[in-house]
C-alpha cells in the first residue's frame, strides 16, 4: 500500500489539483462521449422510424 | 479469407458484426481501466524525481498515443475510400474522428496539468506541444468540413483529402522530440531500446493503453452503426431491422 491515509491519497503529495484535474477530465469526457453516443443512437432510430411512417401514409 | 473480407465490407453484414463485437470491447475497456487505475495508484511507487505528479503519465501517454493511432487509421480508411470508393471506409473514418478529438484534447489537457508543476508553465510553444495542438485542430477542422458540405459524396471525399494532407503532422509529432530542442522529454518507451522506467509503471501504462484501444474501438463501432443506419435507411434490410427492434 502506497498511502498512509485517504487524505494522503487525495493530496497526492501536494499535486492533488494536477493529478485529479487530469483524471477528472478523462472521466468527464468518457462519460460525456458515452452519453452522446447512446442518445445519438436513439435519435437515429427515432428519425428513421418517423420517416418510414411518413412514407407509408 | 478474401471472401470474408469482401463480405464484411458490406455495411449490412458489418452492422451485425459490429453489434456483436461492441459489448466485448466495452467490457474489456471497463475491466482494463479498473485494473490499470489500481496499478497506477496502488502498486506503482512514488517517482523519485517528480513525486506523485508523475501519475499523470498513466493517462497522458495512452491519450497521446491514441490521438496519433486513430489519425493514422483514419488516414488509412480515407486512402482506401478514395482509391476504391468503398462505402464503409468513409463511414469508418467519420466514426473515428470524435474519439480521436477526445484523446487529442486529453493529451493536451493532461500535458498542461503536468507541465505546470514540473516546468512551471501550463503551455510553451515547443515543437511537441505545438504539433499536438495542430493535431487537435485537424480533428476539429475535419469534422467541421464534413458537416459544412451537404452532398454526402463530396463531403466524404473532401474530408478524406484533408485527413491525408494532415497525416504529415503525425510523424512530425512523433519525431519532434528528436528533430528539435524541446522542453518535452524524449520517449520513455520505444521499440528500439528497453524502456527507461520502472516495470510496474510501464505495465500500468500499457494496461491503460490497451483499455484506451478497446474504448476507441467500442465507441467507433457504435458510431459507425449509427452512420450505417442513417445512410442505408432506404434499403430493405434496415426497414426489416427496425421492425425487429
Amino acid at each position: 500500500m502506497q498511502w498512509a491515509s485517504w487524505s494522503a491519497f487525495w493530496d497526492m503529495g501536494g499535486y492533488g489539483l494536477y493529478v485529479w484535474g487530469s483524471y477528472g477530465a478523462l472521466f468527464f469526457l468518457i462519460l460525456a462521449e458515452t452519453f452522446f453516443l447512446v442518445r445519438g443512437r436513439k435519435r437515429t432510430l427515432q428519425q428513421i422510424r418517423r420517416m418510414k411512417n411518413w412514407e407509408q401514409q | 479469407m478474401a471472401f470474408s473480407i469482401y463480405k464484411y465490407a458490406s455495411p449490412m453484414t458489418f452492422y451485425g458484426l459490429a453489434g456483436k463485437l461492441i459489448p466485448w470491447f466495452a467490457w474489456g475497456a471497463a475491466i482494463l481501466t479498473v485494473l490499470g487505475l489500481y496499478i497506477a495508484f496502488f502498486m506503482a511507487p512514488t517517482d523519485f524525481q517528480q513525486g506523485e505528479a508523475y501519475r499523470i503519465i498513466f493517462i497522458h501517454v495512452p491519450a497521446a498515443w491514441m490521438s496519433m493511432f486513430i489519425y493514422i487509421i483514419m488516414a488509412f480508411w480515407s486512402a482506401v475510400g478514395l482509391a476504391w470508393n468503398t462505402r464503409l471506409s468513409f463511414m469508418m473514418s467519420r466514426a473515428l474522428a470524435p474519439t480521436g478529438a477526445v484523446f487529442a484534447f486529453l493529451s493536451l489537457w493532461t500535458g498542461a496539468l503536468w507541465g505546470k508543476p514540473m516546468w512551471g508553465a501550463w503551455w510553451v510553444w515547443d515543437a511537441r506541444l505545438t504539433s499536438s495542438l495542430i493535431l487537435f485542430f485537424l480533428y476539429v477542422g475535419i469534422m467541421a468540413l464534413w458537416s459544412a458540405i451537404d452532398d454526402r459524396r463530396r463531403s466524404d471525399r473532401a474530408g478524406a483529402l484533408l485527413i491525408l494532407v494532415g497525416a504529415i503532422n503525425v510523424p512530425i509529432i512523433y519525431f519532434s522530440v528528436k528533430w528539435w530542442n524541446t522542453l518535452h522529454q524524449g520517449a520513455s518507451v520505444s521499440l528500439m531500446k528497453s524502456p527507461s522506467m520502472a516495470s510496474i509503471m510501464l505495465i500500468g501504462m500499457l494496461v491503460l493503453a490497451i483499455a484506451a484501444w478497446f474504448y476507441a474501438i467500442a465507441t467507433a463501432l457504435t458510431r459507425v452503426r449509427g452512420i450505417i443506419l442513417e445512410r442505408e435507411r432506404q434499403t430493405e434490410w434496415v426497414k426489416e431491422l427496425l421492425e425487429k427492434i
